[in-house]
């Protein structure tokens, strides 16, 4: 098998990394939600031992799907987390406080107090879905940087891969120099809302207490409008905006509609998108109307994770610009000019067949413990 | 490159990983104690030993949640903070990372949750398994981490692709399975559990000293001996290979750990030494030690298990030294800019035998890529005062340990340790001891390996990411400030833990 089909692999399994921590990002949303659904301290204490069972599973997800980057893609790597470097720092520092408040919260001598460790489980489930959906939302609207990858061989200034504002990621949610942050913004948002929806629906599914459930259903409803509101205009912008095509000698060119190409080029896509969006309205739907159901959480999850890693494909393959650069159109990274070679390629792509396995063990556990 | 951004990130990195290696050594070795634990609590069905492991888990757990949490970070900083490097070897160094993650990370974060919650739910037979897995799956993504680490100090497995202007894997089992690699994880692992075993020892002996849950504190330390017995013997025997692997392939790092300025056949071993301040440079006249007791040919045997073999000093590896077939530094800073030169050629030009010439200079003297950005053959010296003293406190440290697990066995046994106080604080202090061993090792290991990023091919000045050095100071004191509350707060959670003590769940 060529390096073409590898290529497109690995950007599947780094997009399918990225579509399932954002179903996981449940966790996140859940911890948006503690001042709000666990009002009391018995009800937040609940909250609590339920997100405190899965939150691993997210953070794990995350450290996976920046090795499997690292591996597959290493020039995005160096590139975006080198040049954004503080929205990726942000997300990092969110997640540090968010893996030891589970376990230090309600420990005696825990320095901070327990409010603190609860303000920072917030504080987490604030940031990372805003931040990772501004970053992500970069795939498409690009960011400012230059690539030379015989950068190396100066020596007085050995740069390979470099940002070209000053801003270094804060850019892509303030906006200094690119027309486009704002579009970021609203799918950091839009991610943030829907990770709050999956939030109260697992909590629906997962905490068996009628003021805890009936909250949750509330606040489904509002963060799902919010969603909508923020993710529908994202998507119809997508499917009219321009795209970096590259050209068979490695050159970029703009190519119009390139995302509703992208559509049109792989149909199926058409179909995982439209199956993901029924998934995730029918969730959010039976989640707020249906006081009996509580498996709202299984179809807006499985719905999340064909959205997600349709847009992903959208950005990476058919010959796309996955990291527009808006500073110089020939740096833009493609799965071509920014893989890995063929036989790391191929070496990672055996590791890769455990993946099924893992997926395994870890629905098997789950059940499990949820029992 | 600005100096003060390399030192900056160099600061940061150490730092963060310092943190990180606070934690770990304790999650992998108190990990394999408190399984031995339950696993008797197994086999026996008695019902004191399940409360022996679940105390010792608690303790893992709050130890682990800010292990988990200083390590993400690490992983990361390859991109953030050293861009270049991310790039010029990331075809081979992001393997390892990505196959932890899949391989160990989940193994780890799946079973954990069976670990602490799952006591009422499963079967004893699955809860004994999942603490096994956990400590598994922690044990062998410290294999991949330390596969990545290892590749750092002897790069193997790759080529150069002039036409991608980067390395590439070539060979995954030489990276997988590479002798320092092997060597690195038992050392690595096996000190982990003597540190793992001072700890239990240590809390063990606060029990004794207030005189409250003797019984199992004499329990906990019987086989915490045994197991702090088997992993410091490991870890001399592992030690003794890793300072084999780095006379071959980090000539530089072992005359720096010594301090040897001029090399000799049947090297001596300091024991104990003083370092002389007043020497600057590596070619001065001055005496590099004030004093030292050395022990004589025992670093000639320690390096090549021969007593007479010659041991190079960082003047031969620097000045070169023909008679034993060294080049200088000079000489290989040559090679390296030719290797740059013809890369810069082969990337520029159009004529295809301008191309073809480039290509065969580079391949002559790729090996060298990193010297050429070298402005000085001094700069090729690691700092020789941290690299020496970490290796000799790590040393003598690991002799202390030697001493201390054989002999607390024996005191237990014979119910001396019960009895008396002193052995008792001395335990108890021994717990700060093991974790300056254990972090001494890795100053030796990475502050020796200085200035590469990659032994030869690149040194740190041409791996940092380039962005404003504020930035990166920013980052740092916020790493440090926050670290540092959340260890006090984990040093705060576990004295309460330890307080409240095992009958009093």
């Amino acid at each position: 098998m060529s390096i073409v089909f590898f290529q497109h692999y690995w950007w599947f399994l780094v997009s399918l990394l990225g579509a399932l921590l954002v179903f996981l990002f449940f966790v996140q949303g859940g911890q948006s939600l503690i001042y709000q659904i666990g009002k009391k301290d018995d009800e937040f204490q609940l909250l609590l031992n339920s997100l405190g069972k899965k939150w691993e599973l997210t953070f794990t997800t995350l450290v996976t799907f920046g090795g499997a980057f690292f591996a597959s893609f290493p020039l995005f790597y160096s590139t975006s987390f080198g040049g954004a470097y503080w929205v990726w720092m942000l997300i990092l520092f969110s997640f540090i406080i968010q893996a030891v408040s589970f376990e230090y919260i309600h420990k005696q001598g825990n320095l901070l107090g327990n409010g603190t460790y609860k303000s920072f489980l917030f504080l987490n489930g604030l940031l990372a879905p805003i931040l990772v959906g501004a970053a992500v939302s970069t795939f498409f609207f690009g960011a400012e940087f230059v690539v030379n990858k015989g950068g190396i061989t100066d020596l007085e200034n050995p740069v390979i891969s470099q940002w070209t504002t000053q801003w270094h990621g804060l850019e892509a949610v303030v906006g200094s120099t690119t027309q486009f942050h704002l579009w970021n913004v609203v799918l950091g948002l839009a991610v943030f809302f829907l990770a709050r929806c999956l939030g109260s629906l697992y909590f629906i599914n997962n905490i068996k207490n009628d003021e805890i459930q009936s909250r949750s259903r509330k606040h489904l409803l509002i963060n799902a409008i919010a969603f909508l509101i923020l993710f529908l205009p994202y998507l119809i912008k997508l499917l009219l905006k321009d795209g970096y095509a590259e050209q068979s000698d490695g050159t970029f060119i703009v190519e119009k509609y390139k995302y509703f190409n992208n559509f049109l080029a792989n149909p199926y896509l058409i179909v995982t998108l439209l199956i993901g969006v029924v998934g995730v309205l029918y969730g959010i739907i039976t989640g707020v109307f249906c006081k009996k159901s509580t498996r709202g959480i299984w179809f807006a999850g499985i719905g999340t994770v064909l959205v997600v890693l349709t847009l992903l494909l959208l950005a990476g393959w058919n010959g796309t610009s996955y990291y527009p650069s808006l500073s110089d159109i020939n740096s833009s990274l493609s799965i071509v000019n920014s893989s890995s070679s063929l036989f790391t390629l191929k070496t990672m792509s055996v590791v890769s067949l455990l993946i099924p396995f893992v997926l395994g063990y870890i629905w098997y556990v789950w059940r499990k413990m949820d029992k | 490159m600005d100096l003060s951004l390399i030192d900056w990130s160099r600061a940061q990195f150490a730092l963060t990983a310092m943190f990180h290696w606070v934690f770990v050594p304790l999650t992998l070795g108190l990990g394999v104690i408190m399984c031995i634990y339950e696993t008797i609590y197994y086999r026996t069905g008695d019902e004191k030993w399940k409360r022996l492991a679940k105390f010792w888990i608690k303790l893992f757990g709050i130890n682990f949640a800010i292990g988990v949490a200083t390590g993400i970070i690490l992983e990361f900083e390859f991109g953030t903070n050293w861009s270049n490097y991310s790039y010029f070897v990331g075809d081979i160094f992001g393997a390892p990372l990505a196959i932890e993650g899949i391989v160990a990370f989940f193994l780890e974060a799946t079973f954990i949750g069976v670990l602490f919650f799952g006591w009422d739910k499963v079967s004893k037979g699955f809860h004994l398994a999942s603490t096994w897995l956990t400590v598994g799956g922690a044990t062998l993504s410290a294999w991949w981490i330390l596969v990545a680490n290892a590749w750092m100090q002897f790069p193997a497995g790759m080529d150069f692709n002039p036409d991608t202007a980067r390395n590439e894997l070539t060979d995954f089992w030489a990276v997988a399975l590479s002798p320092v690699a092997v060597n690195k994880f038992f050392h690595t692992v096996l000190s982990a559990w003597m540190l793992g075993a001072a700890f239990v020892i240590g809390v063990s002996s606060y029990y004794l000293l207030k005189k409250r849950d003797t019984e199992f504190a004499k329990n906990s330390i019987k086989i915490a001996t045994l197991v702090g017995i088997a992993g410091i013997v490991l870890t001399f025997w592992t030690g003794h290979g890793s300072a084999q692997k780095v006379a071959k392939h980090q000539p530089m790092k072992l005359a720096a750990m010594e301090g040897l300025y001029e090399g000799k056949a049947g090297a001596g071993l300091v024991g104990i030494g003083i370092l002389n301040p007043s020497k600057e440079a590596y070619n001065d006249s001055e005496n590099p030690f004030l004093f030292k007791i050395e022990f004589p040919k025992m670093l000639s045997w320690l390096a090549y298990s021969e007593t007479d073999s010659y041991v190079a000093g960082i003047k031969d590896l620097v000045d070169g030294n023909e008679a034993q077939g060294i080049i200088s530094v000079e000489e290989k800073m040559e090679m390296g800019k030719m290797a740059q030169q013809a890369l810069k050629t082969y990337r520029t030009t159009e004529c295809d035998s301008t191309k073809q010439a480039a290509l065969i200079q580079l391949d002559e003297n790729i090996g060298n890529f990193g010297y050429g950005f070298f402005k000085e053959p001094k700069n090729a010296v690691p700092p020789v005062g941290i690299t020496f003293y970490a290796f000799h406190i790590m040393v003598l440290l690991g002799g202390y340990f030697l001493i201390f697990f054989i002999a607390y066995w024996f005191f237990n046994k014979k119910g001396i340790l019960e009895k008396n106080k002193w052995l008792q604080i001395l335990a108890l202090i021994s717990i700060p001891l093991a974790y300056i061993c254990s972090q001494a090792g890795w100053v030796v290991a990475e502050v020796g390996r200085q200035p590469w990023a990659i032994q030869d091919i690149l040194p740190l000045s041409a791996s940092v990411s380039k962005i404003p050095t504020s930035s990166v100071q920013i980052t740092f004191f916020v790493f440090l400030a926050v670290f540092s509350i959340l260890l006090i707060a984990e040093l705060g959670i576990m004295v309460k833990a330890i307080k409240k003590g095992v009958d009093n769940e």
